[in-house]
């Protein structure tokens, strides 16, 4: 049988394939559940969790493996939209969006909706202004395209250097992501549960590259997406009857507001209210850098290079967005029934009768009362004792829960059995992979197909650069788990910058490559450097050198969202301790730390002074520099018509 | 009409919706969430129409969008005869 058969026989069983797939893992929840109930202890369910999800995806990633150039790194381009719009959605969606999210919109109420609007309305960019051009263009890899485009390595180079300052701390903070769900969830050591990570990774990647990659992203979309609505789903039944919780969580928040006001929360600082805790300016700033990031990361714009024509490539960002959207118009309806529970059953309660939830998560540290963790009963009535006047009531400002135990904990709020738990932490785990294996590929890809396939061995038989991209592809994952394993807190917090530096780099390349004639290869190479460079200096000057940043560079305190006051007094601080303004690489407790810039403007959305800067740069530069040529510039309108060949033509 | 004038006339067309789809983005991005202190006066179903809009009814409409952009431009593309084989 021809392999062309084979493939019109694998695309067309799709929908039956993974039909059977999700009704397997239906299955084995119930499964789990009925052990549960039979008596075996939670951590043996949690395992089985664990090793029957990694498992399948292990099948899928070895039944995938291939020995083709083109299936290691476009599968081929035969992936039909909806099921590539489900991939992406999986390499998208990270375990921060999968456990911090709902977290994030609890603590900050309606400004955290700037990133529910900035990590889905970045694909109306993807859209329209890229994915398709890149598409027809034929490229394996986002540096390829700016080679091509921009005459050469110069262009590849700057590209690579862009994608790895964004793809390598994401990747970190992924694996990271894995240990904390094993951790805290299936109470496995952090260690091992990064080693698991690991391996979960390099099976799903290593043999089968994009095509593996593929297949099993569409299998933990499905895990993920279960796993993220099954709790809450429940939880809106039980309260009203209704199991639509992104409907009936408006009572809920109208019932929050009363609470709020009850309790004492003024009306600027309510979950509804706008602009309480990011001022107008940075909550656009941040939605645009997240949108405008969200359009440039290389591990996204690569999904679009395996559809089988331009036209999917297209309908597949909106399949995309569609499987996005159902995660995160669920995640605020999770925030608001998380801080109707806090507000109903544990503030304003005697420290005796707060719900057992509080304790369970306490003890990993993701909930403190009165300013320790809430270990056991003694534990938090000791610690509110030491605060004068305690009465023994918890008070609104003695409770303080980490962004990361809203989803975990929804299952115990709801009185769900562990199984629904262990659910959660499989899926958590299937977005964290998802996402780690599309960056590991896409940082892997740029190593061994944009600098030895293309800059250093150009000749290399097909089989040696195969064997060369799965050495490299271990090499990364094997580095970026070793730093995972040290639990940098600091790497994890870098992953916003990761839209910046994207949006200030990659963002204003891409799209004067496509849609202007006139930008040059001097600019664009200019461009890039100029936006990525701008954006990473403000990043790590008002993080770690806030003192150079205010000596120097003449930064002063950003204000206060409500009040407008200053954050910092600059003028007393260097009159009273003028050593904090010597200090480099400073702790995020530092008085100045990300509290210095200009305009206001807060580190997580520098990139909106690069991607200015990046457009100027290749404006005014193409002015300078010789036009492109005729050819490169026929070559373009190849790019921006859908019929013909593909532009570039890998051998 | 001649080849190039073709060519001319497919990319005008698709940067005249390209533009369209850009202004639906920026009204829904930006645009309409300057209004929502304002907007959070009016309730619906318990949401505050200014939050209710920035957690879900901007997203309802770039879902939307997007679909009505991949089918409005393999539209123009096959008006011009540029569109890929089926």
């Amino acid at each position: 049988m021809s392999t062309e058969a084979q493939k019109g026989d694998f695309t067309s069983s799709l929908g039956r394939i993974y039909g059977v797939y999700t009704g397997g893992f239906v299955a084995f929840v119930v499964f789990i559940g009925v052990l549960e109930r039979a008596g075996v202890p939670n951590h043996i369910l949690g395992y089985l969790f664990v090793a029957f999800t990694i498992g399948v995806y292990a099948a899928i990633g070895i039944m995938s493996r291939t020995m083709q150039v083109d299936e290691y790194y476009v599968a081929g381009r035969k992936v039909p939209s909806f099921y590539n719009g489900m991939a992406t959605a999986a390499d998208w969606m990270s375990a921060a969006s999968f456990i911090g999210m709902a977290g994030t919109l609890y603590l900050l109420g309606y400004d955290g909706l700037a990133f529910i609007l900035g990590w889905t309305g970045g694909y109306v960019l993807v859209a329209t202004l890229i994915a398709p051009y890149l598409r027809k263009f034929g490229c394996y890899t986002v540096p390829d395209f700016l080679a091509f485009r921009f005459g050469g390595n110069a262009a590849r180079i700057a590209g690579i250097v862009v994608l790895m300052s964004c793809s390598f701390t994401y990747v970190v903070a992924q694996i990271v992501g894995t240990g904390l769900i094993g951790a805290r969830l299936l109470g496995m050591s952090f260690e091992v549960a990064v080693f698991v990570g690991l391996v979960g990774i390099l099976v799903c990647s290593m043999l089968g590259g994009m095509r593996a990659v593929t297949w099993t992203q569409v299998a933990q979309y499905i895990v993920l997406i279960v796993a993220y609505l099954v709790p809450v789903v429940i939880l809106s039944t039980q309260k009203f009857g209704i199991p639509i919780p992104q409907l009936t969580y408006g009572s809920v928040l109208s019932e929050i507001q009363v609470k709020e006001a009850a309790l004492g929360v003024t009306a600027a600082a309510s979950h509804v209210v706008p602009f309480a805790r990011y001022d107008p300016l940075n909550f656009f700033a941040l939605v645009l850098c997240l949108m405008v990031g969200t359009a440039s990361l290389p591990h996204v714009l690569m999904r679009y290079f395996t559809t089988p024509s331009v036209r999917e490539a297209r309908s597949s960002v909106a399949w995309t967005l569609l499987f996005i959207f159902i995660l995160y118009f669920t995640a605020p309806a999770y925030a608001a029934f998380a801080k109707l529970e806090v507000f109903e059953n544990v503030i304003g309660k005697p420290l005796g009768q707060l719900p057992g939830w509080v304790y369970s998560y306490g003890k990993i540290g993701l909930v403190q009362i009165c300013g320790g963790n809430a270990v056991d009963l003694a534990t938090i009535t000791a610690a509110c004792g030491r605060i004068a006047g305690h009465t023994g009531i918890l008070q609104l400002s003695n409770f303080a829960i980490q962004a990361d135990a809203i989803v975990i904990a929804t299952p115990e709020i709801a009185g769900l059995p562990y199984v629904v738990s262990g659910l959660v932490a499989a899926g958590g785990l299937a977005a964290a992979l998802s996402t780690a294996d599309g960056l590991l590929l896409a940082i892997a890809n740029a190593l061994s197909h944009d600098v030895y396939a293309r800059m250093i061995n150009k000749d290399a038989p097909v089989a040696r650069k195969l064997i060369i991209a799965r050495v490299l592809l271990v090499i990364v994952a094997v580095i970026a788990a070793w730093v995972a394993s040290g639990r940098p807190a600091d790497i994890v917090a870098m992953v916003a910058w990761a839209f910046s530096l994207a949006a200030a780099g990659l963002f204003p390349a891409l799209v004067m490559g496509i849609w202007s004639k006139k930008t040059t290869a001097a600019a664009a190479v200019a461009g890039i450097w100029a936006g990525f460079l701008a954006t990473l200096v403000y990043l790590v000057v008002t993080r770690y050198f806030p003192g150079f940043g205010v000596n120097v560079l003449g930064m002063y305190s950003n204000v206060h969202p409500i009040t407008g006051a200053a954050l910092v007094d600059i003028a007393k601080l260097k009159a009273e301790q003028p050593a904090i303004f010597q200090q480099g690489w400073v702790l995020i407790s530092h008085p100045l730390a990300s509290k210095v810039g200009y305009f206001n403007v807060a580190n997580i959305s520098a990139g909106l002074f690069g991607m200015p800067i990046g457009f100027l740069t290749m404006f005014i530069v193409s002015k300078f520099t010789t036009a492109p040529t005729k050819e490169l510039q026929s070559f373009i309108d190849d790019i921006r018509r859908p019929s013909g060949k593909a532009v570039m033509i890998e051998k | 009409m001649s080849p190039e004038e073709n060519i001319k006339a497919h990319w005008a067309e698709t940067t005249r919706l390209t533009y369209i789809m850009i202004g639906i983005w920026a009204f829904f991005s930006f645009f309409i969430h300057m209004f929502s202190p304002a907007l959070n006066g009016i309730k619906i179903m318990g949401f505050p129409l200014g939050f209710y809009m920035a957690a879900q009814g901007s997203l309802i409409i770039f879902v939307a969008q997007l679909f009505w952009f991949a089918k409005a431009q393999d539209k123009v593309d096959r008006k011009y005869g540029m569109a890929e084989e089926d």
